[in-house]
């Protein structure tokens, strides 16, 4: 077997080939490296089950960015006060406390707050639908901005509790590919699954459901759903809404689960990723899904390859690689894609107009 | 295909200022509406910020913290303290105004140019290599290499998106915001990469030498820069109400359909509009690191993209309006440090205040209501375009 591999590895350009797949393998295997990707992912993933509420139904959502952030802030002040009012232990299981889950119900209600607040604009004022996701997004980026001066920065001992991790038992993980796939998909805390569970509901449910037939009518096509006795105005106020819980959760996870202290501009364009996973998961929550996973493990591969470099040429192809592209990937993944280059990716044909009823007369 | 079109309503979109005040003040009464909307809403948050920093409800706070701001703005009696204000103000509006007008310009042609970020970034890394590059030539010309080379980073980084719509129907907007975090990691790259100067402590491009921009009228930060990009608005006012390719430029915004059946080509007016959109801001950008920070580092970063949205929306996508929303937010960014000294209230309110003027101006309802404003203002009509576009199956 060895002498094998020796022997694929010498053969040019084949012989890198064969190394980057012997290095992927290598770090899917690792359960520390792969372990990370769902971590990475679930920002990415609730944040796009928040675009396609939203964009399946007609309404261009790029302020998802502007509602993690708001979210995540007033999640991480909610907790971090009720904490200090009632102190309490970690709970047996994934460490819930009282006040982390009032954080995630602060973090939650913002996300609805801010997404009735885009409801409004793009649907009842008819305002550019752009522009709506652009005023959230400077004036979440201002507010906590803000608030984080005022009041994060003079209490430094607010918050700081995170939810745990599952940690399955021994046995579980040494089971061949079971082990493997529970250490990837439940080795992590409450968000993280939840948002597992989300995707497969959201997918079942807008394919397979009156209200999910209902949601793409309004988005492809309102006119012909008003006719069929849909009211539009009503199932994409209450899409948009629900829309909100994702980012709301989304934001959660960052402050709750993941870094348990609020810095500006935490998201760090994490949002708009999302808004990427939603057009190269082709505004299916499945296709999201696995658009988001596979920015994370770009992320996790820069990290694996950051601590343990792979060795010989393909180490030195890895070298000319600057670190920068992984970042950007998602990003030009997604302009390849929207331009059709590879595999054409169409929003609904409705996505983004605001709908006028026609007076009854 | 699907995206009938429909014909634009009311009379062409040339919202022209035809002389005097009077005419003027009916364009512009939901804009200031709006500004002064997004101060009464400020003046709440202030009160409540007053809980905060002073333990009790103070009722002046308001007029405390946005007096200050006027008075670091240069609106104040002391005349040392008013030309260094007003200096700050127009130092502070310069980048705006250009950044405004990439994405005004963008405006008149039916697109939402969300990427001068982007290609602000673009245009201040190339000025910032550029300028490092020629830093011992003759000042004019280092400086003019430097200038050129930002505006063409930005028209290039405006040119993707616009090549990509017309080719192939992806949307600006979407292009425009993946362009804009691309550009980050970009210099990243370049900055620790291929433009690293040795020396310093932390990765950052060379020193610029002569290609940094001269101060004038003895002042500490009023640069020739700003000249610059004043000097763009009639200009631009020019091209777009003066020229066959305005022309062209304002037809493809009101309808593109309507365009192609006069013999336009809508596809090539995208081009040509987003690239220009781009350069401006790419000018911007090579102005503000030739004229002020001198280099750039790995983590470059700033909000004059999304500043340059709000004013262009604030200023209605006309140069002029541009201008003076430009004028506005340079003055309150300029204003906002002395206000954080003077009274403990945070500059990001500066942010907040923009959002709000924004939220004012897409819900105008709201501002008519209040002033009791009759006719609805005219408004940048071509953002219906945009709209449109956005759904399956619009290709130009």
């Amino acid at each position: 077997m060895d002498a094998l591999n020796q022997a694929l590895a010498g053969i040019p350009v084949i012989g890198i080939v064969w190394q980057a797949v012997g290095y992927l393998v290598a770090a899917a295997t690792n359960p520390t490296i792969s372990g990370q990707v769902l971590f990475f992912a679930t920002p990415l993933i609730l944040g796009a089950m928040c675009g396609i509420m939203n964009e399946r139904s007609g309404v261009v959502n790029i302020g998802i960015e502007g509602m993690m952030l708001m979210a995540a802030f007033f999640g991480f002040l909610g907790a971090g006060i009720a904490a200090q009012i009632m102190p309490s232990d970690p709970g047996p299981i994934f460490g819930i406390t009282i006040p982390l889950l009032i954080g995630v119900l602060v973090a939650i209600l913002i996300g609805m707050a801010v997404s009735v607040l885009h409801a409004w604009l793009a649907i009842t004022i008819r305002a550019n639908q752009i522009i709506s996701g652009t005023i959230i997004n400077i004036f979440a980026g201002g507010l906590t901005g803000y608030l984080h001066a005022l009041i994060i920065t003079p209490n430094p001992g607010l918050g700081g509790a995170i939810f745990a991790s599952w940690q399955p038992p021994a046995d579980l993980l040494n089971v061949p590919v079971l082990g493997w796939a529970v250490n990837i998909l439940f080795a992590h805390g409450p968000i993280a699954i939840t948002s597992l569970i989300v995707v497969v509901i959201l997918q079942i449910l807008l394919f397979r459901s009156r209200w999910g037939l209902r949601t793409r009518a309004v988005g492809e096509h309102p006119k012909a759903a008003e006719t069929v006795g849909i009211n539009v105005i009503r199932v994409r106020y209450r899409n948009v809404i629900l829309g909100g819980i994702f980012a709301g959760l989304a934001g959660a996870f960052l402050t709750l689960e993941s870094q348990g202290h609020f810095q500006l501009q935490l998201t760090a364009g994490r949002g708009f990723i999302a808004l990427a996973a939603v057009i190269v998961g082709r505004w299916t929550p499945v296709g999201a899904f696995a658009a988001a996973i596979l920015f994370a493990a770009t992320d996790a591969l820069r990290i694996a390859i950051g601590i343990a470099p792979p060795t010989g040429e393909l180490g030195t192809v890895f070298q000319i690689i600057p670190a920068q592209f992984y970042q950007a990937l998602p990003y030009i993944v997604t302009i390849i894609v929207l331009a059709g280059v590879v595999g054409r990716s169409t929003p609904p044909a409705a996505d983004g107009q605001p709908y006028e009823r026609e007076s009854a007369t | 295909m699907s995206s009938a079109a429909p014909v634009p309503t009311g009379p062409p979109t040339t919202t022209r200022w035809r002389g005097g005040l009077g005419a003027f003040l009916a364009t512009a009464k939901v804009p200031l509406g709006a500004v002064v909307l997004a101060f009464a809403f400020g003046s709440v948050l202030i009160w409540l910020s007053s809980l905060v920093t002073n333990h009790q409800l103070d009722l002046t706070l308001p007029l405390k913290a946005y007096g200050a701001m006027l008075e670091g703005a240069g609106i104040t009696l002391d005349p040392a303290a008013a030309v260094n204000g007003l200096v700050n103000t127009l130092v502070q509006s310069g980048p705006l105004v250009l950044g405004g007008l990439a994405v005004g310009v963008g405006f008149k042609a039916g697109l939402f140019n969300i990427g001068a970020q982007g290609q602000f970034l673009m245009g201040a890394v190339a000025g910032a290599g550029t300028g490092a590059a020629v830093a011992s030539w003759p000042g004019p010309i280092a400086i003019l290499a430097a200038l050129v080379a930002g505006a063409l980073a930005g028209g290039a980084w405006g040119f993707i998106p616009g090549i990509l719509k017309a080719r192939t129907g992806a949307h600006e907007v979407v292009t425009t915001i993946m362009l804009n975090t691309i550009a980050a990691t970009f210099i990243g790259y370049l900055v620790s990469g291929p433009l690293l100067a040795p020396g310093f402590s932390f990765d950052r491009t060379g020193d610029i030498g002569n290609a940094a921009l001269p101060i004038l009228f003895g002042t500490r930060n009023l640069h020739l820069g700003v000249f610059v990009a004043f000097a763009a608005v009639p200009l631009i006012w020019w091209l777009l109400w003066r020229s066959t390719l305005g022309f062209e430029i304002r037809t493809v915004g009101a309808n593109p359909d309507a365009a192609r059946y006069a013999g336009m080509r809508p596809g090539l007016i995208t081009v040509f509009t987003m690239s220009l959109c781009g350069l401006l801001a790419g000018l911007a950008g090579a102005i503000e690191i030739i004229g002020i920070t001198h280099f750039v580092n790995a983590s470059y970063g700033t909000s004059v993209g999304f500043d340059s949205i709000t004013v262009a929306l604030l200023g209605q996508a006309h140069p002029v309006g541009i201008m003076l929303a430009a004028l506005l937010f340079g003055g309150m960014r300029a204003g906002s440090g002395l206000m954080q000294i003077r009274t403990q209230i945070p500059v990001e309110i500066v942010d907040i205040l923009q959002a709000v003027v924004l939220l004012f101006i897409a819900a105008d309802v709201i501002v008519r209501r209040v002033f009791r404003i009759r006719r609805a203002g005219p408004k940048v009509d071509e953002i219906e375009t945009v709209s449109r576009s956005y759904g399956a199956g619009t290709t130009l």
